[in-house]
């Protein structure tokens, strides 16, 4: 829609922003601990990873993300599939649903600390308790989307129950569970966060919190673009992965099926 | 050509619902149809077509009556049957060829097998180019062309359409009646085909059954005497006008407009 002069004027937009905020925090003489200069947070990223300490720390925190979400996605699909699927089981867990559905889940990380230890377990539960929700919602939605044509179809062909959800329901709901997983990706990483803010060993929250201790502000925001390039490699990983699966859901183009909020 | 009955129905009765909120879709409704027979049941919209098409591919059960194939009391989907619905019913995740052997793969036959039967269907319908290509690349004749191969795919001896080409222009319509008339000279299929059009009934049928709603019962068998195959010009013949307006009388002397 752009062209390629907007493009280079956007960049130019994004320099200028930084040099103004160089210049501004030079110029009022902001203090460091609570507005530092783009400088400052680059000197203080650089330095953390060339330390290594910041590698380390990230690999913690991934590693909590990837396990939460791997236990997310499993318990949300398979709880999310045998609700859909059987009224009575549904019938019996709506009202835990509802409840779990207005509560915010980062919530609970204090006390999944508490329970599991400062340990990286904590931080997988976390992790998965918040990424597990929008998911399982998504999956029921969309295995319920199932046009009655088809199941009519499948049925006239004597189609057991297996068959029927292996090559009609489950493929059907599949833009529904993808845009779930594009919600429970970002999740976990939010859970993980959280969960060391509260008590860790390590972990880039953890390094946040203990930065903010010592008011080393320049130090948190240069994890904060650590973390920011975590979600955008996320991002980049679940397009990849819908152009691959939903190539024919016209409607995976539109981005309209959404999650909810953490 | 009637020399053993494909399909018998005899004093069937549908109700939804019980009490006096209950609905009687059909009502006495007997016919039989002869192996190999085109059989088209005409009718307004609710007048009951659907729901006698889905018990005969035993969706659903009838409240009273019987009814058979191939001398069978009919409990559930049978495997001699293929059935085409108003709307194609494709798998948008499924190639056009996957689409047609859909069939196979649920019946679990071997799909190496009748990979060559579908090829051959496909080009029958002039489809050959596309079978690589997804149900949303292609228009609606095409999809509609799909659904009607998926059908055959697995050799059934009955064939049950639905208002098959309800949802398409008149243009691709009538195309799409000359090709299913090809398509049945060619395989000899017993056919029971539901519409709302009275030309589209006549064009193509051995018999047109007339039915009438509220409730949904059968008012005439009329045997179509025009010799086979009909173009789309036998509609401009006097005898093709005689049983049209045949059938729209029925249909206006009950209330029912077309
Ligand atoms: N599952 C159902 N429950 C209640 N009523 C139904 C159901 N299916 C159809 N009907 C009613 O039965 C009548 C006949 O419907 P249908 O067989 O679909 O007619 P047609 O196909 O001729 O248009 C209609 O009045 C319709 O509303
Ligand atoms: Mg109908």
């Amino acid at each position: 829609m752009f062209g390629i002069q907007h493009h280079v004027l956007r960049l130019l937009f994004m320099v200028a922003v930084i040099l103004g905020w160089e210049f501004l925090a030079r110029f009022f003489e902001v203090p460091a601990f609570i507005l530092p200069t783009p400088s400052a947070i680059a000197v203080a990223l650089v330095r953390g990873v060339q330390s290594g300490l910041y590698i380390s720390n990230a690999w913690v925190t991934l590693a909590e993300t990837f396990l939460g979400f791997l236990l997310g996605v499993f318990l949300a699909l398979s709880l999310g599939t045998v609700v859909a699927l059987s009224r009575r089981t549904e019938f019996y867990l709506y009202p835990f649903i509802v409840m779990f559905q207005s509560m915010p889940k980062v919530a609970l990380a204090p006390i999944v600390v508490i329970w599991f230890g400062l340990g990286m377990t904590s931080k997988v539960v976390s992790a998965a308790l918040v990424a597990f929700f929008p998911l399982m919602v998504n999956t029921i939605a969309g295995l319920r989307s199932t046009d009655p044509d088809r199941l009519s179809l499948m049925k006239s062909l004597n189609a057991s129950p297996l068959q029927i959800f292996t090559m009609l329901q489950l493929p059907n709901a599949l833009p529904y569970i993808m845009a779930g997983i594009e919600v429970a990706m970002i999740f976990s990483l939010i859970g993980a966060i959280v969960a060391e803010f509260v008590g860790a060993e390590a972990g880039l929250g953890m390094l946040i919190q203990s930065m903010n201790l010592s008011l080393d502000v320049a130090g948190q925001f240069s994890i904060l673009i650590i973390l920011s390039f975590f979600g955008l490699g996320f991002s980049v990983i679940l397009r990849l992965l819908k152009k691959k699966m939903l190539f024919w859901d016209a409607s995976s183009r539109s981005e309209k099926k959404g999650g909810e909020v953490a | 050509m009637t020399a053993k009955a494909a399909i018998r129905v005899h004093g069937l009765t549908k109700c939804y619902g019980v009490g006096s909120g209950a609905l009687v879709a059909l009502s006495d409704i007997g016919f039989s149809v002869g192996e190999g027979e085109f059989t088209v049941f005409v009718g307004p919209s609710g007048c009951g077509k659907s729901t006698l098409l889905k018990i005969l591919v035993g969706l659903d059960r009838a409240t009273a009556g019987t009814a058979e194939i191939q001398g069978e009391a009919i409990t559930g989907p049978r495997r001699d049957t293929g059935v085409v619905f108003q709307s194609p019913v494709l798998f948008p995740w499924r190639t056009v060829l996957d689409n047609v052997l859909l069939p196979i793969d649920v019946l679990r036959l071997d799909r190496k097998q009748h990979l060559a039967t579908a090829r051959e269907l496909l080009s029958m319908a002039g489809l050959s180019s596309f079978e690589r290509h997804y149900p949303w690349q292609l228009s609606g004749g095409m999809q509609q062309r799909v659904g009607i191969v998926r059908a055959l795919v697995h050799d059934p001896k009955l064939l049950l359409m639905d208002e098959p080409f309800g949802a398409l222009d008149a243009l691709t319509r009538e195309n799409m009646n000359m090709e299913l008339q090809r398509i049945w000279m060619e395989h000899r299929k017993t056919v029971i085909f539901i519409t709302h059009s009275i030309t589209e009934a006549v064009l193509l049928a051995d018999r047109v059954l007339v039915m009438t709603p509220r409730p949904g019962r059968i008012v005439r068998d009329i045997r179509i005497d025009i010799p086979r195959p009909r173009d789309l010009s036998v509609a401009n013949t006097p005898l093709f006008g005689e049983y049209v307006r045949e059938v729209r009388e029925l249909l206006n002397a009950t209330g029912a407009i077309d």
